[in-house]
């Protein structure tokens, strides 16, 4: 049997494997969906801010929840669950292993941010002045933020709650430095600096380049960092994946 | 040909050699036994066999394919039951195979008629559509263990697969190695219970302190061990130690109401006990010469110098 094959039916059978066992548990649903969701409101309600202005940001960050709460969980839950073993013995690389789990991590933010885009456009009158690039940055966003998700899991033990506390202190900093709140074109000193190191800065930069058409970076720079941080995610996420793969077995 | 050949294993963990130069073959079609006390390296051997560690030196062929070097080639020969391992509560014993059989590569209908064939075989035809959690632990285990044969593997891996079962369901682990043997397949077994080995295994391997101590036939191995067998004996009424004092024996244990006296000359011991006895006015109740065990051999084999 040729390795192509196998390592692309590998990539699908564990993200099916994933999409069935964890997208409805509680850790991805409370910090995947409904934290997000909170958050925006918190920040929203009762102030007098322009909600479609705030579109752009609310949409990536609701991707960024998303699409990265699925990775963090999956591998601690089966050490802990004992299932991670036998998962090793299948015949299976561990890219197959990290791919799928980025791959179901990347499914979910995809629908969830299609739901969330759906019911959103019904009250909130969103025009895309470019469909082609608002397709590319969701899925361009969406692989980024679980290959994000695959890298916060990759120290894992068997413990899930270590893990989401670990993702969250990592995931809940972004979203105030990356122009979700206050647009990059008002920020300096420092707090320009750390937004230039978060992937959610691009993202959001994006995602305002389609909707809004106003851009702080260039759409080209914005996705060629999004891209090039979605492959650190995956190769260093695969390095320290390959050297715990078998703590807490 | 070979189906297991391991050459110079070795895997550190830290200073600490947990499998250290080990060396041994499995012939293909036999049921081969790993035995050693608890921290002895078994799991981690059986880990390092079927490529879920990496060893720091030596190799591991499977049917002639080096596993570190191909794992994906190696692991579509094997079928592994890790011995703390389960399968997914949460998806059914019919999901949890659709699972291993495509992740094995095995086509949709070619899955689905072997796991009708399993399910009817391990006795969850009733079962197959409830979450795996519901079911009991012996249930579980022959979900694992469908899961691991689903693709008819040329080596079967066991890790202690009966340890914590109920009598019927350890009766069909049992068939169902007896079974995939007669198909063809290679079974490698690790067990605490001597009996099991001893009853299933051709070929016993025993390892203590990540080194192999001895490999051979049971029977030979039980041979090896001839100068310690013992005599049970009990009496009409309670004896001390002091009573087997007497030349040639190794050691005497209680064992309950009977004592348990090791010896390299069981007839001179049976003379001895019965002059003893007619001495101190006693009634010898029961008698009996055992012969060297298995168990013996490797309590012999894997206790501390």
């Amino acid at each position: 049997m040729k390795a192509y094959p196998i390592f692309l039916r590998g990539i699908v059978t564990i993200c099916r494997k994933n999409i069935l066992l964890y997208y409805t548990k509680p850790p991805v649903l409370m910090f995947g969906i409904l934290f997000p969701i909170f958050m925006f409101l918190a920040f929203f309600v009762g102030r007098d801010l322009d909600l479609i202005l705030f579109f752009p940001g609310f949409l990536a960050m609701m991707l960024f929840f998303t699409s990265s709460s699925v990775g963090p969980l999956i591998t601690p839950w089966e050490k802990r669950e004992k299932t991670y073993e036998r998962l090793l013995s299948y015949p299976l690389t561990p890219e197959s292993i990290i791919f799928g789990d980025i791959l179901a991590g990347a499914v979910f933010g995809l629908c969830i941010a299609l739901i969330i885009w759906i019911g959103s456009t019904a009250f909130i009158p969103v025009t895309v002045l470019s469909p082609g690039l608002f397709l590319i940055t969701a899925l361009l966003g969406t692989f980024c933020c679980s290959a994000l998700g695959a890298l916060l899991a990759s120290p894992a033990s068997d413990s899930p709650p270590n893990v989401m506390i670990f993702s969250n202190l990592i995931r809940f900093p972004l979203i105030f430095i990356s122009g979700i709140f206050v647009p990059l074109s008002q920020m300096q000193g420092l707090s320009l600096v750390l937004a230039y190191c978060s992937p959610l800065t691009y993202l959001v930069d994006l995602f305002n380049a389609t909707i809004s058409g106003t851009s702080y970076f260039s759409p080209v720079v914005d996705c060629a960092i999004l891209m090039a941080v979605t492959g650190g995610c995956i190769l260093l996420a695969r390095f320290i994946q390959v050297r715990n793969l078998v703590r807490g077995l | 040909m070979n189906a297991i050949e391991i050459e110079r294993l070795t895997k550190r963990f830290g200073t600490y050699a947990a499998v250290d130069d080990i060396s041994f073959s499995v012939r293909e079609g036999e049921i081969f036994g790993f035995l050693g006390p608890n921290g002895a390296g078994k799991t981690t051997t059986i880990r390092l066999i079927t490529g879920v560690l990496t060893p720091d030196a030596g190799s591991v062929r499977i049917r002639g394919i080096d596993i570190h070097r191909h794992p994906i080639d190696a692991k579509m020969q094997m079928g592994v039951i890790p011995e703390s391992s389960t399968v997914y509560g949460d998806l059914s014993p019919e999901q949890n195979l659709h699972l291993s059989g495509e992740l094995y590569g095995m086509p949709r209908p070619l899955r689905e008629e072997r796991i009708d064939e399993l399910l009817q075989k391990m006795g969850l035809s009733g079962q197959r559509k409830k979450p795996v959690r519901t079911l009991s632990k012996g249930m579980k285990q022959r979900v694992s263990i469908a899961c691991a044969i689903i693709h008819r593997p040329a080596v079967l891996f066991l890790d202690e697969p009966t340890s914590g079962l109920d009598v019927q369901s350890r009766r069909l682990v049992i068939e169902t190695i007896h079974q995939m043997n007669k198909e063809g397949s290679t079974i490698f077994l690790t067990t605490h219970n001597i009996d099991e080995a001893n009853t299933l295994c051709r070929t016993v391997c025993i390892i203590n302190r990540g080194k192999i101590v001895a490999q051979d036939r049971p029977e030979h191995l039980r041979r090896m061990f001839e100068s310690t067998q013992s005599v049970e004996v009990s009496f009409s009424r309670p004896v001390q130690t002091t009573f087997f004092a007497g030349e040639g024996i190794v050691r005497a244990e209680a064992c309950g109401e009977k004592w348990r006296i090791y010896t390299d000359n069981p007839d001179r011991i049976v003379k001895y006990l019965v002059h003893q006895a007619e001495r101190e006015s006693l009634a010898i109740t029961s008698l009996a010469i055992t012969g060297p065990s298995l168990e013996e051999a490797f309590v012999q084999l894997t206790e501390c110098p």
